[in-house]
């Protein structure tokens, strides 16, 4: 068992991945949450994680920047392999972004001083540097008039939107969703939606747990499919939607498409 | 009177009717009800008082407090001699109640903190032990726990001829604890100089090096030169002013010592004993504090490559005060009250010579008027500064 894992490992392994998990499970106490999780990501590649609830792929995308600690396996990033080593988890974190569903902003520092806290801090940028770079972010995303206000004071569109900026002006390697828009009010989605979408378009490496099946449609270039802990099916877009391989997936599918 | 500008507003809308229904005529109606019954209870109270005080002819007033108090006071930050006034003596009893509380109050904050953070550390042993304090230092009623600080001092601690000796020239015994202080000498004022310096110029150095950080980029250990400015700026001085060694050591003579300083059995039982209670309650407001911040916060922190000491720091302690700050302000006010148990103890605090003074001169309205009046402003002045912090460390919401 575990040598074909391991080969299959090997077969998706390009020379060009920056992430790579191998044989990778987790448990919750009794819960056996992440199955034998095999996974490679190129550098550039837009990947949609799909799944029922439960189905661990939040734990999943968590245990890339080690927010999870996994109990067997590996798990590479960006040629740095997560294990307690606490100086390596920093030095991959640097270089991993990651997008929250309740957006997690410091309440208590302004959007501006949310942008710039880990890149004087763990950067030693300037902060005049600091504050350019985290002003060209904020205006991608469409907020910089907004720099001085509190998070308390923004809708949640905007907020997530800001959390992205804070991300970016880390200049990660890597961009992790976590169900970015899944705490958004509906009119708020598309305005997130957007930012990822232009995100997607400079060739940022993006794994993005959501439900937006639009999104998968017009970015993704692999959909994932989990369920149990386990990946069930992984297929470019079109194939996934299209000629969905196996059941648990068509009745998945049925359930999220039906209205 | 808040409910009737509303009700105002409402009553305009459907025109003036005089029912009990109303929410403005309830709002006054229950009003005037409620100030009548104070103002007859207050009456009562004053005339009954005075009345009482004619029929037994006793003077009211202040004027007491210029007499003679013609009663000794253990321990005392001023001179202070029976022939002295009450006024003075009272003076006494409100510097010693200061000294205990705020003395108290640093040291309660500081074993609490710690404490507290060790409840949520990850080592099992640490945070079990930790819990035990708490529920062992909450549990037991602050009396009891002075009674036994005050009898480890008393009833443990050898007599003054065989005093346990740990550091030479320091002795531990009965009539508390005995340590050498330094003889008097110009360069030790020069040393209270240039620790006040020191500090100046670790503020400086603060404000220099976060300047620096946003010029460069380039962080500081703004705690360390801290440190070496505050210690280091005295230690040079007495090098420099010929490093003078002679100290007042204490020594036994006849029945007890004489040089050096003294903490007396009933201060170090008040001290600690309210310091180790107070911090049992604030270990569990700083504990709450830190657990409301949402956990959430640690983790985007985190996960923007912070170090988990910067994320303490920048991130969970800020957003952690907002909520410790008020609750910690009432554990301050509680210590200070509780202080009035030195009583209890024989520690000669505010409410202690308020009683001698009351027991001796009959003036007990104007005594216990006294003692509230003194608790009171020293309450309002610990509420006054933790709100105006508090509403220096509030966050901005929409």
């Amino acid at each position: 068992m575990a040598t074909t894992t391991s080969a299959a490992a090997q077969r998706q392994t390009g020379t060009d991945a920056i992430i790579q998990c191998v044989g990778v499970h987790k448990w919750y106490g009794e819960f056996h949450v992440l199955k034998d999780i095999n996974l490679s990501v190129r550098k550039g590649e837009r990947i949609v994680v799909c799944g029922p609830s439960g189905s661990g792929k939040s734990t999943l995308i968590r245990c890339i920047n080690r927010l999870e600690e996994h109990q067997r396996g590996q798990i590479i990033v960006d040629g740095i392999e997560l294990t307690n080593n606490l100086k390596n988890i920093e030095l991959v974190r640097r270089e991993v972004g990651m997008v929250f569903q309740h957006f997690n902003l410091f309440p208590h520092l302004t959007v501006l001083e949310n942008c710039t806290l880990a890149p004087i801090w763990v950067r030693r940028q300037p902060k005049a540097e600091a504050e350019a770079t985290a002003m060209k972010y904020l205006e991608r995303v469409q907020i910089a008039s907004q720099a001085n206000k509190f998070p308390g004071q923004l809708s949640g569109g905007q907020q997530q939107r800001v959390a992205i900026a804070r991300s970016l002006c880390m200049s990660p390697k890597i961009m992790l969703f976590d169900e970015p828009t899944s705490a958004l009010d509906p009119e708020m989605v598309k305005e997130v939606l957007d930012v990822m979408i232009g995100l997607a378009e400079t060739g940022m490496t993006m794994l993005c747990v959501t439900h937006e099946m639009g999104f998968a449609k017009s970015v993704a270039d692999r959909v994932i499919f989990m369920d149990r802990g386990e990946i069930v099916e992984q297929n470019t877009p079109d194939e996934f939607f299209t000629n969905p391989r196996s059941e648990r997936t068509r009745l998945f599918l049925s359930q999220i498409l039906s209205h | 009177m808040t409910s009737e500008s509303g009700g105002a507003g409402r009553g305009a809308h459907s025109g003036f009717t005089l029912s009990i229904n109303d929410p403005t005529v309830r709002a006054v109606v229950f009003q005037v009800l409620i100030i009548g019954a104070v103002v007859l209870l207050g009456w009562w109270l004053v005339h009954n008082t005075l009345d009482n005080l004619a029929r037994r002819s006793i003077a009211t007033g202040f004027g007491f407090l210029e007499r003679e108090a013609s009663f000794g006071i253990g321990e005392s930050m001023i001179d202070y001699h029976p022939r002295d006034s009450y006024g003075r003596a009272f003076l006494v009893g409100v510097l010693n109640t200061l000294k205990v509380s705020v003395i108290g109050i640093i040291v309660a904050t500081v074993i609490g903190t710690l404490v507290g953070i060790a409840r949520l550390s990850s080592n099992w042993l640490l945070a079990k032990l930790a819990s035990l304090y708490v529920e062992v230092v909450r549990n037991v009623p602050p009396l009891l726990q002075l009674f036994v600080w005050y009898a480890v001092i008393t009833e443990s601690m050898p007599s003054v001829r065989e005093a346990f000796n740990p550091l030479p020239g320091v002795f531990l015994s009965q009539r508390g604890i005995k340590i050498p202080v330094p003889e008097s000498d110009p360069v030790w004022n020069w040393m209270i100089v240039a620790l006040l310096v020191g500090v100046a110029a670790a503020i400086a150095m603060t404000r220099w090096a976060r300047a620096r950080q946003a010029r460069t980029g380039q962080p500081f250990p703004v705690g360390l030169a801290s440190l070496g400015l505050i210690f280091g700026m005295p230690l040079l001085t007495w090098l420099v002013g010929g490093a003078p060694t002679a100290m007042d050591v204490p020594r036994v003579q006849g029945f007890n010592f004489v040089g050096g300083a003294t903490m007396s059995p009933e201060f170090f039982a008040i001290l600690f004993g309210l310091s180790i209670y107070t911090a049992g309650f604030i270990a569990e407001v700083v504990r709450s504090g830190i657990v409301a911040v949402n956990w959430g916060q640690t983790e985007a922190a985190r996960s923007l490559g912070l170090s988990s000491g910067n994320t303490l720091r920048l991130v969970v302690l800020p957003q952690a005060l907002r909520v410790i700050v008020p609750p910690l302000t009432s554990q301050y006010l509680n210590l200070t009250k509780n202080s009035s148990l030195a009583l209890a103890i024989g520690y000669p605090d505010l409410v202690s010579i308020a009683n001698t003074t009351i027991n001796q001169t009959g003036q007990s309205i104007e005594g216990v008027a006294m003692i509230m009046g003194t608790y009171l402003t020293i309450s309002l002045g610990i509420s006054l500064f933790m709100n105006w912090y508090n509403k220096r460390i509030a966050l901005v919401e929409r």
